[in-house]
């Protein structure tokens, strides 16, 4: 098992992260390191054995619905880079 | 030229009648405010953790089970990571897999045109969360209002291949599936308000080939109407461009009411890679028969169900029951008028003539009205005994309507009771014979239409009290004397 650079691009853009060349290269050989121990994880018989997804034994954890308070709109905009008449203002969306 | 048939897949997304959003308290409602039904957990900060709204849970698990579905026992969420700026935190939580999603390979039966059913199989119904909201503002820039963010959404998806094949098999899923919903009580199913959606992706191929054509997916479909119409020219454009020599690209399409058309929203390049993963802020869900057959228990008779034993049960046509069934107000007042021994024809004719006329001229809803059933089912009785006209009923409820009285005390009050005494009637023929020589000359010699005017003449004398059937027997008598 092994990862291209053309798949690091992709995933890199995915996760939208800026990288240069040496970077991709790089990160190939680290990628490449992990997915080697997975190769070994692989090679266990895990027939038999139920999927887990989650590391703790807790299920059903859920609230009643019911309405709480909210946050202040002023603090809810306070970090945002611009805001104008109560909504969060991002560069143009083109599509829909 | 060669025959095409169409596949429909259906996707539809119902947002989900609770009182607070997904994974935090934040209240559901429409309108208001921007950004004033939000919180951290919805805005996706660091160091939130979203906790499950049990209700939501319930509600699609009822749906799952009214549209037949097989229900995971152990079910989990799941991040679908995209980055969009509706969606505050880089990721929708939703459901992924095949036997994961609360529901699966479920169906639901649509009426057909002629009586017969129509099966249309359900691939999943899955819980997620809704996203906000993106505005254009005229100053340059999109402007975000996340009071929708996190509202539980669910969604409805139909099975491939399609067994939808036509513009108004889709809308009539749509119909049936929406009054399910609202029979169901989980969503209002306002689809001008976006609170029910929906996304048909459409297809066609050549009759008798089995390799299904490129989809198109097509979006801002507000009404019935535009999903028949957008079905229906997407339709019409495939099949014109390959007719043109040309294919169908897979993309994303976008309906314009105004100009009754759809218009390339985006290319879709590759499937978009969402690298679902099992959501670690998020526990799995673990269900029991008991708990499942106790949600089971709660189901209404739904629609189809209703349509059905109307029509067997109480006699009504087809289109009749279909009428009542549609309407849960209707249905209330329909079932309230059966148990007061009303007869279903006759309640079924008011109530979707003048008394739907009537609410109709003033937006009003049945149980806003001062009508009760218990008005229907006496008015259909003083018509039934003959002691007033149709003709004068429809004054009677029109009365009724107004100042809520019940009808046989308007009827007693303005002495408007329908005369069946048969020496009555014939005096008043007997006056109207009288005073029309030519009328009955005419006759006589053969002219016999005349007699529909004489008898109009009879009724006029009566003020439209007289039964018109005696009126008619009567009239005859007397000419052929
Ligand atoms: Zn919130």
């Amino acid at each position: 098992m092994s990862i291209s650079l053309d798949e690091v691009r992709h995933v890199a853009k995915l996760a939208r992260l800026e990288l240069d060349e040496t970077e991709i290269l790089s990160l190939q050989g680290e990628l490449n390191a992990l997915l080697g121990h997975f190769a070994d994880i692989q090679g266990i018989d895990v027939s038999g054995v139920a999927p887990t997804s989650h590391a703790v034994s807790l299920q059903n954890v859920w609230s009643e619905d019911a309405v709480g308070p909210c946050l202040p709109r002023e603090k809810a905009l306070k970090n945002s880079a611009m805001s104008k008449a109560g909504l969060f203002v991002v560069p143009q969306i083109i599509e829909d | 030229m060669s025959n095409f048939v169409a596949s429909v897949g259906m996707e539809v997304h119902a947002e989900l009648n609770t009182q607070s959003k997904m994974f935090c308290r934040c209240p559901v409602s429409f309108g208001g405010e921007p950004n004033t039904r939000v919180c951290p957990i919805c805005m996706g900060l660091p160091g939130t953790l979203p906790v499950p709204n049990r209700k939501a849970i319930e509600l699609v698990l009822k749906t799952a089970l009214a549209l037949n579905c097989t229900i995971a026992m152990h079910s989990i969420f799941h991040r679908k990571n995209y980055f969009y700026p509706d969606l505050p935190k880089g990721y929708q939580v939703s459901q992924y897999g095949d036997t994961n999603p609360l529901g699966y390979d479920g169906y639901l039966e649509i009426p057909g045109p002629d009586g017969e059913t129509k099966r249309v199989k359900i691939r999943r119904v899955h819980l997620e969360e809704d996203t906000g909201k993106l505005m254009h503002l005229p100053s340059g820039g999109s402007g975000v209002d996340y009071n929708r963010a996190g509202v539980p959404l669910m969604e409805i998806v139909t099975e491939f291949p399609p067994d939808i094949t036509t513009p108004d098999e889709a809308k009539d899923y749509l119909t049936q599936l929406r009054q399910t919903l609202l029979y169901l009580g989980v969503c209002d199913g306002k689809m001008e308000e976006g609170s029910l959606r929906c996304e048909p992706n459409i297809s066609v191929r050549i009759e008798g080939t089995d390799k299904y054509g490129t989809k198109t997916e097509l979006k801002n479909l507000n009404s019935f109407r535009s999903v028949q119409m957008g079905v229906q020219f997407e339709v019409r454009r495939q099949i014109a461009v390959i007719e043109g020599g040309g294919t169908v690209a897979q993309e994303t399409r976008g309906w314009n009411e105004q100009k009754e058309a759809s218009y390339l929203m985006r290319i879709k390049e590759a499937e978009n890679d969402y690298r679902y993963f099992p959501d670690p802020d998020l526990v799995p869900m673990c269900f029991d028969d008991e708990y499942i057959e106790s949600l089971r228990a709660t189901l209404p008779e739904l629609p189809l169900a209703k349509l059905r034993r109307y029509e067997n049960d109480l006699g009504l046509s087809t289109y009749d029951a279909g009428v009542i069934a549609a309407d849960l107000n209707r249905v209330e007042f329909f079932e309230a008028a059966m148990e007061l021994g009303g007869d279903p024809k006759a309640v079924c004719n008011w109530l979707t003539g003048d008394f739907a006329k009537l609410l109709n001229d003033q937006g009003l809803m049945p149980r806003e009205s001062k009508i009760t059933a218990a008005h229907i089912v006496e008015l259909t009785k003083l018509i039934a005994d003959n002691t007033i006209s149709g003709k004068t009923a429809k004054d009677v409820f029109a009365k009724a309507f107004k100042d809520g009285r019940m009808p046989s005390e308007i009827v007693k009050e303005s002495g408007a009771t329908q005369i069946s005494d048969d020496s009555v009637i014939r005096n008043l023929i007997l006056d109207v014979l009288n005073a029309n020589p030519e009328a009955v000359t005419k006759y006589k010699s053969g002219q016999m239409n005349v007699k529909g005017f004489l008898v109009g003449q009879v009724m006029r004398s009566s003020g439209g009290r007289a039964n018109p059937e005696m009126v008619q027997k009567i009239v005859s008598e007397e000419l052929e004397k």
